[in-house]
């Protein structure tokens, strides 16, 4: 039987598939560069497997949602408010954003946080094409010596790190894999 | 998907809270006996949570909070496409599944089947068992009268 509605595509087991996936979210974050597969959710088209899963887990009342581009249609809207009862936002009041990197736009419209609290930020969901351990150089907490991430646009995550302890973290989804960037991690062009 | 934009809020309303206040026993016992059980698939599984009930006191008093009470939620949808809801309140999670199909088949073209099975008697049964506690507590009520009011 596949009875379909607009609310399809939640958690079938809440409690374990959070907790899977809250584990693969931090982990990806912890260790910048790591790829893991993140999956149990199915948000409506156009939102990936990996992208919905971290709305999922990540998102409550008390968290303000940006709906970046193509992402901010009706079906996904009722999905969201409907499993996370999250608030809906401009991107300058939201905690998370979620869309491609053209769709985001220039980083300055997100929050970075103050001196006082750097913590509210911004946290932006990217939707990549591709997702692999090749491109951009990754040096900084979490990573051993180097890794390697591809990187939408390398400049302006890189102005991003600059504003240490401020700026905005990333997580990057493409179908079920993510991958993350903290503000923390020192990029280089090179591969 | 199907689409039922014809049935008014208050009407739903309506069933919702009488599911949602409705006593297991009465319930199950009503909804055992509807023949045509649909299938269904989750899209929130039951569960068990509290919410705040909050009071006014007169139409001008300001909102306070009673008390917490304990409630079960489940959302599920049938094969047509019909999505139900339904808080209910304990922690019976099957009489949360109960409502929220009868809450889903009420939108359907079953909905007179189950307003007559299930609904109807459900109504009836809750308002006699409120007269009859109303009569019992009426029975204790005391007049107080004065017999003789003192001279002066």
């Amino acid at each position: 039987m596949t009875a379909q509605s607009q609310f399809s595509g939640g958690f079938q087991n809440a409690p374990v598939q959070a907790a899977h996936a809250f584990r693969a979210a931090m982990t990806v974050m912890a260790r910048p560069g790591e790829i893991r597969t993140l999956a149990g959710g199915e948000a409506p088209q156009p939102l990936s497997v990996a992208a919905g899963t971290l709305l999922l887990t990540l998102c409550d009342p008390d968290t303000k949602v940006h709906l970046a581009g193509a992402a901010n249609t009706e079906a996904v809207r009722e999905w969201l408010s409907f499993h996370t009862g999250a608030q809906l936002s401009a991107a300058s009041e939201a905690d998370f954003a979620v869309g491609t990197w053209s769709e985001l736009g220039p980083l300055g419209a997100y929050r970075i946080g103050t001196s006082e609290y750097p913590d509210r930020s911004a946290t932006l969901i990217v939707e990549c094409d591709v997702l692999q351990q090749a491109g951009a150089q990754l040096r900084g907490p979490g990573i051993k010596d180097t890794a390697h991430l591809s990187l939408p646009d390398i400049p302006a995550l890189q102005a991003n790190a600059a504003l240490y302890p401020l700026g905005c973290d990333f997580f990057f989804t493409c179908g079920d894999q993510v991958a993350a960037l903290p503000r923390s991690t020192q990029i280089s062009a090179e591969a | 998907m199907a689409e039922h934009t014809n049935i008014s809020t208050a009407a739903r309303q309506n069933w919702m809270g009488l599911l949602a206040r409705a006593p297991e026993g009465d319930l199950m016992a009503l909804w055992a006996r509807y023949e045509a059980q649909p299938g269904f698939e989750w899209l929130r599984n039951p569960e068990v949570g509290g919410v705040m009930v909050r009071g006014r006191t007169g139409g001008t008093g300001a909102p306070f909070n009673l008390g917490e009470m304990t409630v079960t939620r489940c959302s599920l949808v049938l094969e047509d496409g019909t999505v139900g809801h339904s808080y209910v309140q304990g922690r019976s999670k099957s009489k949360a599944e109960a409502a929220a199909l009868i809450d889903a088949l009420m939108q359907t073209s079953a909905a007179e089947a189950v307003r007559d099975q299930v609904i109807a008697p459900l109504k009836e049964q809750m308002l006699t068992e409120k007269t009859d506690r109303a009569a019992k507590a009426a029975a204790t009520k005391v007049e107080f009268f004065t017999m003789v009011r003192g001279e002066d």
